[in-house]
């Protein structure tokens, strides 16, 4: 109420004449970019694409909730331009606001501006990173995420006591959690979210070198395709990883994938830590770049977005912009590639009666507009119907770590998507990111098998039926 | 009123006394403990950031940070947030998606916000009767939605209707493509559930669309917010055309369209739509959208037809034959529905779009009589190039309701220019026997263009009826009216706005 001049018994009209009561000069804050350092800060032009008509509202998970337009895209892009003015700090309402967002990006999907949205998030995040002290619990908490999740090793040694724990785990467990204190929140979000632990899975590793299968009508290789196992993916999915390799060999390429390879960074650019994922778009392109592969293929699709910016990521860099520009250029999500075979596949998929469910994991459909891919490649398999999800668009309240960062709001939207789902009617679900499956399977209680899109064309080419699909 | 559903706690002062000299309340922390009376504490925004990320809606030319923002989440909770304001004599606007294009839900300095976004069931769907009964913050695709499994849907429909709500398109009286056929808002709203400035809550219609007495429904619906807030809504569905076709049709020139247009109806033909758009919009959407425009056309027609198979199949041989008659340089006729909602993608996306080919422009809203189509565009394009600015047409063809874009810098400094352009356009429309507004309202925008087309009585009426619902002007102040203070305050010595020495308008 400060901020502007209150109407006195002499009125000052201007602000009805949309004068914008602009704050003084001596109270802006910073230099030249405002609140934020000049570090790749979001760039003026991105900002001013937006024009305010609010296409946006509707597909933005935060506003499906609450309806509130600081939680909306429209409302972010408008607090960055008050901080990129200088008229408000990033500490506070300014950072919670952005912490919120999932970074679905279904705002970039429904922006007829062509607004770079994702642009403007992996520019603003770093600077919250570095500019904003979090507090003591939140810092420590983000770090235990980043110490474990991007470490295949770390993950399965945490499967055993994983595994451990849920073979202890006592029925009265749900009664005990629902009682623990909201300020645990985030520590509950995080034991719900532990998928049922295969030690077996979690420590099989992948052959370094699956060859093509190769028969007379078929006796040319497709090429050869690296694959980028994971870590959540490797470790709580490790089958997953298997049937995108039986897949690929079926259809003629050579699958190699370089036991070195460590995390894409993927976790870490999304929230921000942006340091760290140089370090590890690093080292995954050195790693592929001494595979000498064509094609570089992922099943995950928050990597798949990553691995495809790594251009961006690292343009700065003479030593390594080229070589991230040729890196990211190989980089195919698993459906692109087998549905580039659909022209003239070469194994036969057996009938699979089956209704399915696809849901598109944001940052397939979203990130990388890959929708109509996985689709065609479902209906490929004889038998399968395919059926749409209501609120395809809104995220499921995966988006990475936000689910046990915002355990409230990621909790609101499982169930939301839970529940469109289970109206479908549907004998699967099938999505193409393992964030994905974890938060979802939360929500549906076991009432629906779910898989990997590559595992039921897997299913089909073998002529078996799909993993928990009896 | 009909009906009086609730005792009105604090009734108003009357029209002679309304907050005109004195001030509103100073805005201070009762206010807001109040709120939270009767709301949690975070659906009361008092933050600056809060505040601030609803200064304005969807023209963002206006900016004005309110003093606070509240987010009910039912009718009750809306009628006690209005309630509140009454108490302490403060200005409240409601606010739906805030998507409005003349600022209507732009706020008021130490006023309230009541953003309706939490009210977003929808309630009932009658099937048998033909109805839906909805909350205000409802968006107007969803009653289409919702209606769809059972045949029916809802029939105006704004370009912005994936997001705009049926609370503002009540207050907007919105159109839409297709009211060309099918009518506005107000053709389509039963009855509404209101809160009246003191608090009040009372049914406007009924629910059989027939009522005995003055239409107070009609009255409400594209009053601009300045009557009160809608809590309920109940509109009629209408049963989904057996057939749907779609032509879009390119012409040499926009004399062509224009041509086109005319002739469409001397043959009694009645599209459910008639859109034209310039290569200027058909470019930015293209871009936007890739729904199949041809970018370099001077001007393309997108015709609806609907209704049953063989009336339509008879009419669109009729409608092909006149458009190759005008010179038609494309014909596309989408067969697959898909198809059909690329191409309707493609102008519905075009205002959006156009921030792709200009960093700033305005969207005006006018109407003329479509015999004179031609002749505004061709006036239009004279006043672009003497301000040297580019002008996009967008538009209702059918029902000659203007949508010229108006394209500038702001940091070029363009925009007065454009500001006066787009004003002298609005004005234009008027004097060639039109009007200032089709249907995206008068709100902020607009206000001082009023007496252009009204007279001092007509304005002195419609000032009148406002008092006769909200006696304090505390609902939406400063819209729709030409008050001095958004038209004939001068910085210096007092000078009275020729209405206000008229008596007609006061200053607020």
């Amino acid at each position: 109420m400060t901020t502007h001049p209150t109407t006195g018994p002499t009125p000052d009209f201007s602000s009805e004449r949309g004068e914008k009561p602009a704050p003084e000069r001596a109270d802006l804050l910073g230099g030249e970019f405002g609140s934020f350092d000049d570090h790749h800060p979001p760039a003026q032009e991105l900002l001013d694409d937006c024009v305010h008509c609010g296409f946006c509202l509707p597909t933005c998970p935060t506003y499906a909730l609450w309806g509130e337009e600081m939680d909306s895209p429209r409302g972010r892009i408008y607090l960055m331009e008050m901080a990129e003015k200088g008229e408000i700090p990033l500490e506070g309402a300014f950072t919670t606001h952005i912490d919120r967002c999932l970074g679905c990006m279904a705002c970039v999907t429904a922006c007829p501006s062509g607004v770079q949205y994702d642009r403007l998030l992996e520019a603003t995040r770093p600077q919250i990173e570095r500019n904003v002290r979090r507090s003591r619990s939140d810092r420590l908490f983000r770090e235990a995420i980043f110490a474990l999740f991007p470490y295949k090793r770390r993950l399965r040694a945490a499967s055993l006591g994983g595994a451990l724990y849920q073979k202890l785990r006592p029925k009265s467990m749900e009664k005990l959690l629902a009682r623990v204190p909201e300020r645990f929140g985030r520590l509950v979000a995080m034991e719900s979210l532990l998928p049922p632990v295969s030690v077996r899975d979690a420590f099989r590793r992948m052959p370094e070198r699956t060859p093509a299968v190769l028969d007379p009508a078929h006796p040319e290789r497709r090429g050869r395709v690296g694959l980028l196992t994971g870590c959540v993916q490797d470790v709580f999915f490790h089958p997953v990883n298997e049937a995108t390799a039986r897949v690929l060999a079926a259809e003629g390429w050579d699958v190699i994938a370089p036991r070195e390879q460590a995390c894409c960074g993927a976790l870490g650019l999304h929230a921000g830590r942006e340091a760290e994922a140089v370090e590890r778009a690093k080292k995954l392109i050195a790693t592929f770049e001494r595979a000498q592969v064509d094609t570089i293929a992922t099943n995950v699709a928050g990597c798949g977005s990553s691995m495809k910016e790594y251009g961006e990521l690292l343009a700065d860099d003479p030593e390594w912009a080229d070589r991230a520009q040729a890196f990211a250029a190989k980089v195919r999500d698993i459906s692109e590639v087998v549905d580039e075979t659909l022209a003239d596949p070469r194994a036969r998929r057996h009938p699979l009666e089956a209704t399915v469910v696809y849901h598109d994991a944001c940052h397939l459909g979203h990130a990388q507009k890959i929708r109509s891919e996985p689709r065609r490649v479902l209906r490929a398999i004889p038998g399968v119907e395919l059926v749409e999800l209501p609120e395809a668009e809104i995220c499921c309240g995966s988006a990475g770590i936000y689910n046990m960062l915002q355990p409230q709001a990621a909790s609101d939207l499982g169930r939301r998507k839970a529940d469109n789902i289970k109206g479908t009617g549907a004998d699967v679900l099938v999505t193409a990111n393992p964030g994905c499956l974890l938060q979802i399977r939360k929500y549906l209680d076991g009432e629906l098998p779910m898989l990997h899109p590559i595992q039921l064309v897997d299913a089909s080419i073998r002529g078996v039926r799909p993993p928990e699909m009896g | 009123m009909p009906e009086r559903t609730m005792e009105a706690p604090h009734g108003g002062t009357g029209s002679d006394a309304p907050s005109a000299a004195t001030p509103p309340a100073a805005v201070g922390p009762e206010l807001a403990r109040d709120f939270r009376d009767v709301l949690p504490a975070d659906l009361v925004i008092t933050d600056e950031v809060g505040r601030r990320s609803y200064e304005c809606d969807g023209l963002t030319g206006f900016r004005q940070v309110p003093a606070l923002v509240v987010l009910p989440r039912d009718a009750e909770e809306v009628a006690a947030c209005v309630r509140i304001c009454a108490r302490h004599g403060v200005p409240f606007v409601a606010r739906g998606a805030g998507t409005g294009l003349s600022g209507g839900a732009m706020p008021v300095a130490d006023g309230v916000v009541i953003s309706v976004q939490k009210l977003r069931r929808i309630l009932e769907i009658d099937v048998e009767n033909r109805r839906a009964v909805l909350e205000p913050g409802v968006y107007n695709l969803e009653i289409s939605k919702a209606a769809q499994p059972h045949g029916l849907y809802y029939a105006p429909d704004p370009s912005s209707q994936q997001v705009c709500t049926i609370g503002g398109n009540v207050a907007e009286n919105s159109g839409g493509a297709h009211c060309l056929k099918y009518g506005f808002t107000t053709n389509h709203v039963l009855e509404m559930e209101v809160v009246l400035a003191d608090g009040s809550v009372v049914t406007l219609g009924g629910p059989t669309g027939e009522q005995a007495g003055p239409d107070l429904r009609g009255l409400f619906i594209g009053s601009e917010g300045t009557l009160g807030i809608c809590t309920r809504v109940t509109v009629r569905l209408l049963q989904t055309p057996e057939t749907v076709r779609t032509v879009l049709a390119d012409f040499p020139s926009i004399e062509a369209a224009g041509d086109t247009v005319g002739d469409i109806v001397d043959a009694a033909i009645i599209p459910a739509a008639v859109e034209m758009m310039d290569s200027l919009s058909m470019e930015a959407s293209e871009a936007a959208t890739g729904a199949g425009l041809t970018v370099d056309a001077p001007a393309a027609l997108i015709i609806e037809l609907d209704g049953p198979a063989d009336e339509v199949e008879a009419e669109f041989e009729h409608l092909t034959a006149i458009c190759e008659r005008h010179g038609a340089t494309r014909l596309h006729v989408p067969t697959e529905a898909e198809e059909r909602q690329k191409v309707w993608k493609g102008r519905k996306a075009a205002f959006a779009a156009v921030g792709r080919i200009s960093p700033d422009y305005i969207v005006q809203d006018g109407v003329v009589p479509r015999t004179r189509l031609a002749e505004v565009l061709t006036r239009i394009a004279e006043m672009g190039r003497d301000a040297g600015l580019r002008v996009a047409n967008v538009f209702h063809a059918g029902d000659g309701n203007l949508h010229p874009l108006v394209l500038y810098s702001e940091s070029a400094g363009e925009h007065d220019a454009a500001e006066k352009l787009s004003t002298d356009i609005a004005e234009l429309c008027v004097e060639l026997g039109g009007s200032l507004s089709g249907e995206h309202g008068i709100g902020t925008d607009k206000a001082c263009s009023m007496p252009v087309m009204f007279s001092s009585d007509d304005l002195g009426v419609m000032h009148r009826v406002r008092l006769a619902f909200d006696p304090d002007s505390r609902c939406n102040p400063g819209k729709l009216f030409p008050t001095p203070r958004l038209c004939g305050e001068r910085p210096g010595k007092y000078q009275p706005h020729p209405l206000e020495e008229a008596g007609v308008i006061e200053r607020l």
